[in-house]
């Protein structure tokens, strides 16, 4: 049985799995039913300055019949009395010693106010402080929120305000809304942070309804942009979450990640893990199916951990970044060819179309005799399931010109049908890299590149 | 105890919800140059309507199959899917394959219930075409003709149109009204109806040949074969067995010991009526074994359901009757020697070994008739089918054919005939263009 426990800048959990700051914190009873289901901390909902939310608030993207795969939200921080929130903060901390209490919080960019809610928090018994500066909407139209995760001078700024009177661990959480996520990272590096959180929402318009043309969903006619989260934005917040993880100022002052950002299952948060986080926080899933996911969570994570020899945590955590490179630094002549299973192949031609259509052309449809035949040969005065399951021809990737582009792969309806198999290039590993040090011209002059192709035998289709 | 009375026999299989059909259309893989549209004899472009549902385009859905196939709702209803677009998906190898038949239905009930015409007619050609029989090969003729812009008439010898849609499928299967309003969706293509007309008996060939430019022959076929057995005047006929549960509020009357002789589609219909009428013991007798039925694998399983009995390698030789009141039937055992003709084992009577079964009775479903009218009309035969070339063509030049009764080969199905319906508009169509060319 592995062990799931972490440690994360001092703040013990017993497992990685926390509810982030949103909807599922936001009051005592349910922050203490959640820990009732397992789950190893919670970041409370938002705290700090007063606010009033609107109905309607959520949106969500639903596609092929999958609901929710991704939810849209304008609601703000939370809406109650800051004392009642402190209050029960102070009492789910008494209720739960072992697990990971966090506030977040987020007031006015004034030194006072930062100071005054810093202290309020640590009154409370709370493990640590989370600082949001990610929310996009509403918060950040009245300079909170993304207003300040967005510019790394302010996010340093008013990171240095709450470490001057911290004495509990304090993380910042950081907004995806910038072109890079690492400068603001680097900010709260430089202010002395004690950890770092990513992603918050993506900014996002959930949708248009064709029946009244106006926002969906329309808050009273009206609807604007909100933040964006679930399952469709955990390719985003890894990429994320590695960017900063593998950034050397990052790495130099040791700051542990908690990643978030479409975490719904075990899978996701194990690769979250690999890329560098120490813990995992978790929100649209549970808002989706109620917190009893994370009994599956800690299990399907303690398993693959007992499969892969992993006692702990630690002993993976970020072991995949060193497998994250640029693209100058891949193999040019690593080759990989698609080749597709006629035993477990049903012929639903999705691989053919999607290959002739729109990649390189290298999948033909064979009829029973080995010939090439087009698609819809048939006659048209034929019929029947008989026929029509005979007569159907097999696609077969051509494999001298496929460049392995691996889109039949991913289209495949059928687990492991079509394989990915790695073939010697017959040429010496290179990466572009060093290709053009040793050979500058090719990256200048497509006559050099085109000489260099046919002294390598490249041929490109 | 199955159903009884008209509730027994109300469409069997619900229409999808609109839950449900978006459901499965998503679970479809939408195949590139499918095999369930090969396997369709129309070749609708499958795929392609389901996607439409998945996104909500109902009406696209809808004209997406009224372009191949004019009788949707029909096939939708009574199409052996599992030996056609079902059968052929490629979800059926390990999994479940995706409920086309109810899609289709779904997006048909689309169209229908909402009154859309969505099926485009050109502009008039000037050209006459006489449609004789308003069965599914007449009215998908009808209907593709009047879509090129020329002029149909079809004549019906019956007071309702839509052939065995109408009155030969058991409800349960399709209703009355869903054929009928199929019939009114051909009408609303600008075809004329005329009812109560019957070629042979007052209108002749010679008469259409005048007053058309060509003419379309959906004729189906004729009564139940005779078995040529001592007191089958006592024997109630199968197709009008079916009818008169399908138009009679009171359905057809029914003994309470019921045999049906014959082993086919027709024959699990009458016997699922005669169930479904009160009938305790419905006994369903056939002079091969279950592996040479011709009824489909899925309405056998059906009919097993119901409570039916069978006495496979039967073959009856006489009606017993007090009078009027039939009180058995009259058999002898059979056994099975070489292939015959049709490539199923010959039967043979098993010498004294005649015996009665107890019947108070007894329903025919043995196949149909090759009418006499083929030959009078002048036509040649194959095998007493109507002779059609490759472009269903009779003998007579111009007069084309298509249906049940030009089936000589292959097991006649609606779905067979509403694609006969449109191959022959296409040659028809050809015809009065070369016809045109040719009187410059």
């Amino acid at each position: 049985m592995a062990d799931l426990r972490i440690e994360f800048a001092g703040i013990r959990s017993p497992n990685p799995f926390w509810l982030a700051s949103a909807p599922p914190t936001n009051s005592g009873a349910q922050i203490h039913k959640a820990f009732e289901a397992g789950w190893g901390g919670a970041v409370w909902k938002t705290i700090g300055a007063p606010v009033l939310n609107v109905s309607n608030r959520y949106g969500a993207w639903h596609y092929g019949g999958q609901k929710m795969l991704a939810i849209n939200n304008v609601e703000l921080i939370s809406d109650r009395p800051l004392d009642v929130n402190l209050r029960e903060i102070r009492d789910v901390k008494r209720a739960w010693p072992d697990r990971a209490v966090i506030v977040s919080a987020m007031v006015e960019s004034k030194p006072e106010a930062w100071h005054t809610i810093v202290r309020q928090i640590e009154d409370t018994g709370a493990d640590g402080i989370e600082l949001n500066y990610g929310c996009p909407h509403g918060m950040s139209e009245r300079g909170m929120g993304a207003a300040v995760g967005q510019v790394p001078e302010y996010c340093e700024q008013i990171t240095r305000w709450v470490m001057d009177v911290a004495k509990i661990p304090v993380i910042v959480k950081l907004t995806p809304n910038v072109t890079n996520v690492v400068y603001p990272a680097r900010a709260a590096v430089r202010a002395g942070a004690s950890a770092i959180s990513l992603i918050n929402t993506i900014n996002s318009i959930t949708g248009i309804d064709l029946d009244t043309l106006e926002t969906s969903p329309s808050i009273g006619g009206k609807g604007g942009h909100g933040g964006y989260a679930g399952p469709a934005i955990k390719p985003i917040a890894l990429n994320m979450l590695a960017s900063v993880a593998n950034d050397s100022e990052v790495r130099q002052a040791g700051l542990p990640i908690s990643g978030m950002g479409g975490v719904s299952t075990w899978k996701d948060a194990a690769e979250f893990l690999l890329l560098g986080a120490t813990s995992v926080q978790v929100c649209t899933a549970a808002m989706h199916y109620g917190y009893r996911i994370v009994e599956d969570l800690c299990d399907g994570l303690s398993n693959w951990m007992d499969e892969k020899g992993f006692g702990t945590i630690a002993e993976f955590r970020g072991r995949s970044l060193a497998r994250l490179s640029d693209f100058k630094d891949f193999d040019l002549s690593f080759r990989a060819v698609a080749r597709i299973d006629p035993a477990k192949c049903i012929k639903c031609d999705l691989c053919y179309v999607a290959c002739n259509d729109t990649a390189h052309q290298c999948i033909d449809l064979m009829d029973a005799s080995g010939a090439v035949v087009p698609p819809y040969a048939w006659d048209a005065r034929s019929n029947g399931r008989a026929e029509a399951v005979a007569s159907r021809p097999q696609p077969v990737v051509r494999e001298s010109d496929c460049v392995g582009c691996r889109l039949c792969y991913n289209v495949c309806p059928v687990e492991k049908c079509i394989e990915m198999a790695e073939l010697p290039s017959g040429r010496d590993s290179v990466t572009w890299d060093q290709l053009v040090k040793a050979n500058p011209a090719v990256a200048e002059e497509w006559d050099a590149m085109e000489a260099y192709r046919k002294k390598m035998g490249i041929e490109v289709h | 105890m199955p159903k009884t009375g008209n509730e027994g026999l109300a469409e069997h299989i619900p229409p999808l919800t609109a839950h449900e059909a978006f459901v499965e259309a998503n679970r479809c893989l939408f195949c590139y140059d499918a095999p369930c549209a090969h396997a369709c004899p129309t070749h609708i472009d499958i795929p392609k309507f389901i996607r439409k549902i998945s996104t909500e385009n109902l009406t696209g859905s809808a004209r997406t199959i009224f372009d191949s196939n004019l009788l949707g709702a029909t096939c939708a209803r009574v199409c052996p899917v599992q030996e056609l677009c079902e059968g052929a998906c490629v979800l059926g190898s390990d999994h479940k394959p995706i409920m086309i038949g109810r899609l289709q239905r779904f997006s048909m009930d689309h169209a229908y219930s909402r009154g859309l015409r969505v099926v485009e007619v050109a502009a008039p050609t000037g050209r006459r075409v006489a449609v004789v029989g308003s069965g599914p090969a007449g009215l998908s003729c009808a209907g593709e003709l009047a879509r090129r812009g020329h002029s149909v008439t079809v004549f019906e010898k019956r007071e309702l149109a839509g052939g065995l849609s109408t009155y030969g499928i058991i409800s349960l299967r399709e209703p009355v009204e869903a054929s009928l309003a199929e019939v009114e969706m051909i009408r609303s293509l600008g075809v004329q109806l005329e009812t109560g007309i019957e070629l042979g008996a007052g209108l002749t060939l010679e008469d259409l040949n005048g007053r058309f430019d060509a003419v379309f022959l959906g004729l189906g076929l004729g009564a139940t074969t005779s078995m040529e057995i001592a007191g089958e005047e006592h024997v109630v006929d199968g197709l009008g067995y079916i009818e008169q549960s399908k138009l009679t509020p009171e359905g057809p009357k029914t003994g309470r010991n019921v045999v049906v002789i014959g082993a086919g589609n027709t024959a699990i219909d009458c016997a699922t009526i005669a169930r479904r009428q009160g009938a305790p013991q419905v006994t369903m007798i056939y002079r091969r074994s279950e592996a040479e039925m011709t009824a489909y694998l899925h309405e056998y399983d059906f009919i097993k359901k119901e409570g039916v009995a069978f006495r496979f390698l039967t073959q009856p030789v006489g009606v017993v009757a007090d009078g009027d009141l039939v009180t058995g039937l009259r058999a002898v055992r059979v056994e099975l020697g070489e292939p015959d003709a049709s490539g199923r084992r010959a039967p043979r009577a098993v010498p004294n070994s005649e015996f009665v079964i107890a019947a108070d009775q007894v329903i025919k479903a043995v196949g149909q008739q090759k009418p006499a009218l083929f030959t009078k009309l002048g036509l040649a035969t194959e095998r007493g089918y109507i002779k059609v070339n490759e472009e269903l063509e009779t003998s007579i030049p111009g007069v084309f054919a298509g249906g049940d009764c030009v089936r000589a080969k292959n097991a006649a199905s609606t779905v067979m005939a509403v694609q006969d319906g449109k191959l022959a508009a296409e040659a028809i169509h050809k015809y009065l263009r070369r016809a045109e060319a040719n009187h410059g």
